[in-house]
Formats: structure tokens, C-alpha cells, sequence
């Protein structure tokens, strides 16, 4: 057990860490001149040398690439990516001041595309009604086809500009999270609703659900005690590799609804190639991918004992 | 007179196929009276697990019971809802799946299990000591005489015997006046399945239950029942005590299955022509073969599936490798044929071919040796790829071996050595039976025209009476091309139809070699005795 809990903390880590030598390579050795991009490409021509050299002292750019990577990785480990470029401020800072933000929509929008999600499984493999069952069962891969933004307007549309319901903009309070929560929610849902509704079904012709409806178990009884637990393990996987997807939606979310938050924020240091801002969001917002996952794996073999079997074979 | 503890009447059951719908159970009436042993033997697709699933109310979606009605002692339950039918199931009739390795649920502790089934039919409320308790009661009712252990324990640390009794447990767990079991001991080995049934039959007794066992094997049901209802294509064909039934089947069916149990038959089978070669040439010899499996981790846990093996098959007969699972007979089948190679320390085992040595050649060595030395798989459902044609299927070792010819005549000529014709050649493997489907495998066998065919458990997935047509088969195929066969079986009925010689294995060892007949008259090993004791089918010869 220990074995495997430090084999898969090896691995997250080793994920941050080829995330981190990968944006450095991308950003900091590929381009000629890297203090190029930081410059305004409008008036980089018109840039004296000495000031372009000064500046590349300054980041450090005039000393070899290894030693570069080094001494960056260095004070990453001590969470000092630098100052962002546009703002002056240490980049840390910036993200950590919009990560509660993002983290929260997308918490919340896993929490609401689970429920989504169970709602439509449980629909699906419980009703008596085959067209019922069908339209439901078709909902995950609508849900997956209609893109983020458009949805997104869409709602705005209807429950903020028509309905005025809740905000259009802004992240102040509750009600401002509610559409972006949807939005985001949606496209996800798809995929984890499209497993569960296979594992329902699946799990619901096996062997041990005929023992149970023998000792006299009702549907009811036997969903919630045996199917429910069972047709969810594989789900956890899934839903760990979807909150990567889910910090990529939050891009286009964010930027739909003018949320504060990671995605608008990696949208304006894109936008104004504000590379060390860039290099530390990457950073963080794979060790917070690679932390879930991590997660995932350390709760499977609790709630699975054969898996737990397996470990204590293999450690022995 | 009382009312039977389960009455069919006029029971039929149909299948929703595309718009139609086709009958599996046709107009069957059965009953079982307390205190009573009756089986309901059929081969696979009669029908018999709709009757058991329409009698607990769970047929699948895609069946209804269109007529009939089924009664529980005076109780007329047709057409109850799913939700009343519960209050009966566990209740009244306990239920005995047949597989006991998918029927529990894997993350749930044995103990819980059993408490669920005691709960769900217990309408007073308890503390969870008397819950306990009384789940470790009925754990070691059905015969687990360790129940504090199996009850801490989950699914997959149990032997399959185990599940089973485990299985047993739940099902009386309710305290159910009749229990129906669904080829509870088909998945078992054959010591474990004549203990099970014992057990099942002992109860009866104990407590005064009834009981419905459904089973594909005529041998099991002669045993310990009071009453046989045999059933094919959907119908209840002939139905009465198990004395008469051997005695005196009315039924024409009934009395084809009788022959076909391996156990009514006393000697090996004769070919039809040719006769059977007094060449006691050697043709394949292993010896000393071991075999042993790293598991994987860090202890370097080792697996002895093979140790220190020694065979000798003869020119033009059968030997026959008879053992239960774990003994290590498919192992040394994979190791014959050169699928897997021996362990090279302490000593190297070796198997020899006629004068060629089998160990240790390259791939394409082997592949000369594969002319005449070929192999046929348990299952003909998974050992034939289905989208080839029989054609294909057969003519594919002549073209992998180069072997020169006009391949379709050679086909042809194969199909009818196997009793198939020319109108299957374009057929694919679903369009085929079971019984079809091991022809065409053991045709493809025989197209490069070997010295010898290893069979790894070449019937045990087919229904007996099919089984006792392939065995008619490989006895003719070896009169008329003096093949060798090597034929690896758990079952001792089968060996005694088809074997000149026999090893018997355990734990990875021989227990007991030697001419067929004589280790079946009078065995030297306590282990074959036991093997002898647990074929299905033996006991009313002997007792009645």
C-alpha cells in the first residue's frame, strides 16, 4: 500500500515537473530572443540595444540555458516563478489571488456535472418507459456537442438579459455563479453520464444483482446498496481526468461571463505574452490536475477491496 | 392433501425477438411437494432457467409469460408486481445462482451480505449482534464450518466452493420453505460439486425444505432426486420417479441423454473401421517437465503450476490427463505443443516428438513440428475467429504451413471426415452450433495430417449428448488416421469412453499413471478414488 501511495506521488510529481521543463523549453529556449517577447512586438524595432541587453541581464537571459533552468526551477520549488511582466507583480501573487475563484466554479461545476450526470443514469436504467430511456439516453452526447460559449451566450440571453434572473457579469456573490456553473457543468457532464449509464446497465445484469433480487432485495434497495457503489468506480477515473477539461473550459467561461479567475487570467498573459505569468499558470494548474488524479488513485483502493487485495500481494 | 410448495400450471414464457415473439417455455406444468428433491434436467436453450426465472418473478425485460400461472403453496402469485413478488423472494423460495464467482457482489464483506438477506425478510427489528448471529447461523448451515472468518471475508478471498456455500447461506437465510438452484455446481470442480450436492440434499432432510434443481447434467440428477422432469426445446417432455426414469423412459429423448451420460457406459468406445493399431511405439514422450510463474511484487513469489511431469503417449491411442483446476493439465498441454516452454532449471524437461526434440526449438523449427503435432481449444465459441469463413478457417494451417495441394478438396475432404459437408464451407462460425463449431476445430486440426492432437477440455463446453457425439467422432477419426490424442478432461466419465491410458494429477504432480482401464477398476491413489466417487451418475447403479 505504502508502495503504491509513494509510486503514484512520483508520478504527479514527475507530471508538475515535465509541465514546468516543458513551458521552459516552449518559452525561455525555442524563441532566438526571449526578452524579445517581452516588449510590446508594436515597438520592438524602435527598442536601443543597450536597453534590450540590460533587460535580458535582468531576467537573465545572457547566461547558459542549463544554468537558466536551474536557477528557475530552483526558485519555483520555493514558489517564485518571477514577476509577471505587465503588472510587476510576483506571479505567484497574481494566480493564487484568482485561484479560490476558479477553483471554486470548477468544484462546483464537477459537483453539479455529477449530479447531472447520476441524474440521468439513474433516469435512464430506472425507468419502465423505453422512449423515456432513449431520450435520456441520448441527452450526454447533446450535452457534449453544444460548445462552451455557445451555451454560454445562450443562457446569458435568457436568464440574465430576458429574465434577469441572475447577473450577466461579474464575480460578486452567489447568483454570479450560477450561469457560469451551468455552462461549465454541461459539456462535462456528457461523457461521465454517458459511463455511468453503461455501467447502470451493465452492473444491473450481473450475476450478483440476480442474488440480491433472490433474498428479496426491492430495484430501489438494490440500486442504492449494490449497483450505485459499483457502477461509480470507474466513474471516479473519469471524473479526475474531466477537472483538466474543466480548467480548460474555465477559459472560455471566464472570459464569456468577465469572472475573475485563472482562466481570464492565462487569456490576458497569452494575449500580452506575459511569459513567466504564462510559465506559472501552466505550473500550478498542472500539480492541481496532477493533486486530484493523485487523489483518485489514493481513494480507489478504499473503496475497492479487491484493488486493496492486489496492493497487499504486491508489497508483500 | 396439502398444497405442493410450488405448483407451475400450463407455464408458457415468451421472447421478444424483432417483432415477433417466440415461446422458450411451452405449456409446462411442474410441482415440488415439501421435503422433496426434484431436477429439472434439459440441455442448454430448453428452457429450463425461464421456468426457475418466471417461477421467481425475474424473467429479463425482453420476456413475458403469456399464459400459465405459478402458485406457492396456495398462494397464486401470476401477475404480481415486481415489489410483492420481493416479499416472496427470500421469504418463501431461496434461489442458488450458478455461478458463484459473478453472483456475489466483489466489494461487499460475505457477513453483509448475508445480514441483507436476513433482514430483508425479517419483518421484526433487531440489534445488529442478533443480526449477526443469525447471518453466522445460516453461514454455517450451509456447511462453513469456519463462519466467524468467512464472514469477515470478501468475495475474492474464497475458494469457488466457498462462494458457493456462501451462496447457499443467503438463500437460507430467509428461512424459505423451497429453494430453487440454477446449475449451482456447474462451475465447480467435480469433489466440490458431489460435496455441495450433498450438502444441498442433507438439508432437506434437516430442515424439510423442498427443492428444484435445474441442471444440464442427467448424472447429478439421478444421484439424489426423488423425482426427474426432463425437459426439451421449451416442452416438459417426460416427468416421474428417478427409478422409473432409468428403468423405463417413456420419452425417446430421455432415453437418448440416458445413453449419452458418460457414466452409463462401462468400456471404451470402438471405432466403426479401422482398427487400432498393436504398436506400442512411443510418439510423444515429456519428462521431467516443471513449470514454475513468477507473481509479480517485490517478494518474488513463485507458483509451482508443474513439477517434475513425466508422459509417455503411445503411437495410435489415447491418453488421457485427467485432474481438477489447479492441477496443472493445461499447463502441460501448452507445454506439449510448445506454447510454453519448461523451466531450463534445476533440469531441463524435455518433449519429444517421435526422435525430435520439442524444447527449445526456434519459431520456426516449431512450426515444422506443428505438421504433426497439433492442438484443440476448450472453447468453440472463442477458438474460431468470427468473421472467417469455415472454409478459411480450415484451410488456414494448410497455407500457414505451405502445405501443397488443392486446399478446397483437402477442405471438403476434412468437412466429411468430420461429419460436416460441403454446404458449410461458406458459412461463418455464428451460423454454426456448439457441436458444429468443435468440428470444424478439430478439422482444422486435422488438415496438416498430424501424428498426434492434444484436446484441452475439447468437450466439457458442450451439452452431453453433442459431447457424446464428439467423443463418437475422435474414437472413429482414430481408427481410420491412427492419430495419438492426448485429451485433457476433468471429467473420469469421459476418460472412461475415450482413454487407453491415464494420469491423473494433482497440485501441479502425477498422482497415478497407468492403462486406463486398470486405474479405473482399481485405483491405487486415495485421490483417484475420490475422483471415482464424485462422477455424477454413479451412485443409483450401485444403490438401487
Amino acid at each position: 500500500m505504502l508502495r503504491y501511495a509513494a509510486l503514484k506521488t512520483g508520478r504527479a510529481l514527475f507530471v508538475v515537473w515535465a509541465a514546468f521543463t516543458l513551458t521552459f523549453v516552449l518559452l525561455f529556449v525555442l524563441p532566438a530572443n526571449p526578452e524579445d517577447l517581452l516588449f510590446d512586438p508594436a515597438e520592438l524595432n524602435t527598442i536601443p540595444p543597450e536597453v534590450r541587453e540590460q533587460v535580458a541581464a535582468n531576467y537573465g537571459f545572457d547566461e547558459p540555458v542549463l544554468v537558466q533552468y536551474f536557477e528557475r526551477l530552483g526558485r519555483a520549488l520555493a514558489g517564485d516563478f518571477g514577476n509577471s511582466v505587465q503588472s510587476g507583480k510576483p506571479v505567484t501573487e497574481a494566480v493564487l489571488g484568482v485561484l479560490p475563484n476558479t477553483l471554486l466554479l470548477s468544484a462546483g461545476a464537477l459537483a453539479l456535472a455529477a449530479l447531472i450526470a447520476y441524474g440521468i443514469a439513474l433516469t435512464a436504467t430506472s425507468t419502465r418507459r423505453p422512449w423515456l430511456r432513449n431520450l435520456v439516453e441520448s441527452l450526454p452526447s447533446a450535452a457534449v456537442s453544444v460548445p462552451v460559449f455557445l451555451s454560454g451566450i445562450l443562457l446569458l440571453q435568457v436568464f440574465a438579459f430576458k429574465l434577469g434572473w441572475f447577473p450577466a457579469f461579474g464575480s460578486d456573490g452567489p447568483a454570479s455563479l450560477v450561469l457560469p456553473l451551468v455552462t461549465l457543468a454541461v459539456p462535462v457532464s456528457g461523457p461521465i453520464a454517458q459511463l455511468l449509464v453503461r455501467r447502470f446497465t451493465a452492473e444491473l445484469e450481473s450475476g450478483y444483482v440476480t442474488t440480491s433480487r433472490a433474498k428479496g432485495a426491492t430495484r430501489e434497495q438494490i440500486v442504492t446498496g449494490d449497483v450505485f457503489r459499483n457502477a461509480s468506480l470507474p466513474a471516479l477515473t473519469i471524473t479526475g481526468i474531466t477537472f483538466g477539461n474543466l480548467i480548460a473550459g474555465s477559459v472560455i467561461t471566464e472570459t464569456v461571463f468577465a469572472r475573475e479567475g485563472v482562466g481570464r487570467l492565462t487569456q490576458t498573459a497569452i494575449n500580452t505574452l506575459d511569459v513567466p505569468l504564462v510559465q506559472g499558470i501552466v505550473v500550478l494548474v498542472a500539480a492541481s490536475f496532477a493533486f486530484i488524479n493523485l487523489a483518485v488513485d489514493l481513494v480507489y483502493p478504499l473503496l475497492d477491496p479487491r484493488l486493496r487485495a492486489t496492493l497487499a500481494l504486491e508489497a508483500r | 392433501m396439502t398444497d405442493p410448495l410450488l405448483r407451475l400450471r400450463n407455464l408458457t414464457v415468451e421472447y421478444r425477438a424483432g417483432r415477433r415473439w417466440t415461446p422458450a417455455v411451452r405449456d409446462a406444468s411442474l410441482h415440488v411437494e415439501p421435503g422433496e428433491f426434484v431436477s429439472l434436467v434439459g440441455e442448454s436453450g430448453s428452457g429450463k432457467t425461464t421456468l426457475v426465472q418466471a417461477a421467481l418473478g425475474l424473467l429479463p425485460p425482453a420476456a413475458r409469460q403469456s399464459s400459465g400461472t405459478v402458485q406457492y403453496s396456495d398462494v397464486d402469485v401470476t401477475g404480481w408486481s415486481d415489489r410483492r413478488m420481493a416479499l416472496v423472494r427470500g421469504n418463501y423460495v431461496g434461489f442458488i445462482p450458478q455461478d458463484p464467482n459473478t453472483s456475489l457482489n466483489p466489494v461487499k464483506k460475505i457477513g453483509q451480505q448475508v445480514i441483507e438477506a436476513v433482514k430483508f425478510n425479517e419483518t421484526k427489528r433487531r440489534d445488529a449482534a442478533a443480526w449477526r448471529d443469525a447471518a453466522l447461523e445460516s453461514l454455517r448451515t450451509a456447511g462453513l464450518a469456519d463462519a466467524e472468518r468467512v464472514f469477515a471475508q470478501y468475495p475474492h478471498e474464497l475458494s469457488g466452493g466457498m462462494k458457493q456455500r456462501a451462496l447457499i447461506a443467503i438463500a437460507l437465510a430467509g428461512k424459505p420453505k423451497l429453494i430453487l438452484a440454477d446449475e449451482p455446481t456447474s462451475a465447480l470442480d467435480v469433489t466440490v460439486q458431489r460435496r455441495i450436492l450433498d450438502h444441498l440434499a442433507s438439508l432437506r432432510e434437516e430442515l424439510g425444505i423442498g427443492i428444484l434443481l435445474v441442471t444440464h447434467d442427467l448424472g447429478v440428477a439421478l444421484d439424489r432426486s426423488d423425482r426427474i422432469a426432463v425437459m426439451q426445446g421449451g416442452l416438459i417432455v417426460e416427468e416421474g420417479p428417478t427409478a422409473r426414469i432409468i428403468e423405463d423412459a417413456a420419452d425417446p429423448y430421455t432415453r437418448r441423454l440416458l445413453d449419452a451420460a458418460p457414466s452409463r457406459h462401462t468400456g471404451r468406445l470402438e471405432p466403426a473401421t479401422g482398427t487400432r493399431p498393436e504398436d506400442d511405439s512411443i510418439v510423444l514422450r515429456a519428462k521431467g517437465i516443471a513449470k514454475t510463474y513468477r507473481l509479480r511484487g517485490r517478494g518474488r513469489r513463485e507458483l509451482r503450476a508443474l513439477d517434475g511431469v513425466d508422459l509417455a503417449v503411445r503411437r495410435g491411442t489415447t491418453h488421457a490427463i485427467v485432474g481438477e483446476s489447479g492441477a496443472g493439465k493445461s499447463t502441460l498441454a501448452r507445454i506439449l505443443v510448445g506454447f510454453d516452454a519448461p523451466d531450463r532449471t534445476p533440469e531441463p524437461g524435455t518433449v519429444h516428438l517421435g526422435d525430435r526434440e520439442l524444447t527449445g526449438l526456434g519459431h520456426k523449427a516449431l512450426r515444422e513440428v506443428r505438421r504433426d503435432l497439433q492442438f484443440v481449444f476448450q472453447n468453440p465459441f472463442t477458438s474460431l475467429d468470427p468473421r472467417f469463413t469455415v472454409e478459411r478457417i480450415i484451410a488456414e494451417p494448410l497455407r500457414a504451413l505451405q502445405i501443397p495441394g488443392d486446399r478446397r478438396a483437402r477442405v471438403v475432404q476434412l468437412l466429411e471426415a468430420v461429419a460436416l459437408d460441403e454446404s458449410h464451407l461458406g458459412r461463418l462460425p455464428a451460423e454454426l452450433s456448439g457441436g458444429q463449431r468443435q468440428r470444424v476445430a478439430i478439422a482444422r486440426a486435422l488438415a496438416p495430417n498430424p501424428d498426434v492432437l492434444v484436446l484441452d477440455e475439447a468437450v466439457s463446453a458442450l451439452d452431453v449428448s453433442v459431447q457424446a457425439q464428439i467423443l463418437r467422432l475422435l474414437v472413429d477419426l482414430q481408427g481410420e488416421f491412427g492419430l495419438a490424442y492426448v485429451f485433457v478432461t476433468h471429467d473420469l466419465g469421459v476418460v472412461r469412453l475415450i482413454a487407453d491410458d491415464v494420469t491423473v494429477m494433482r497440485e501441479g504432480a502425477v498422482v497415478e499413471s497407468g492403462p486406463a482401464a486398470a486405474v479405473l477398476a482399481a485405483p491405487e491413489a486415495d485421490y483417484t478414488r475420490e475422483l471415482l466417487a464424485a462422477v455424477p451418475g454413479t451412485r443409483p447403479a450401485t444403490v438401487r
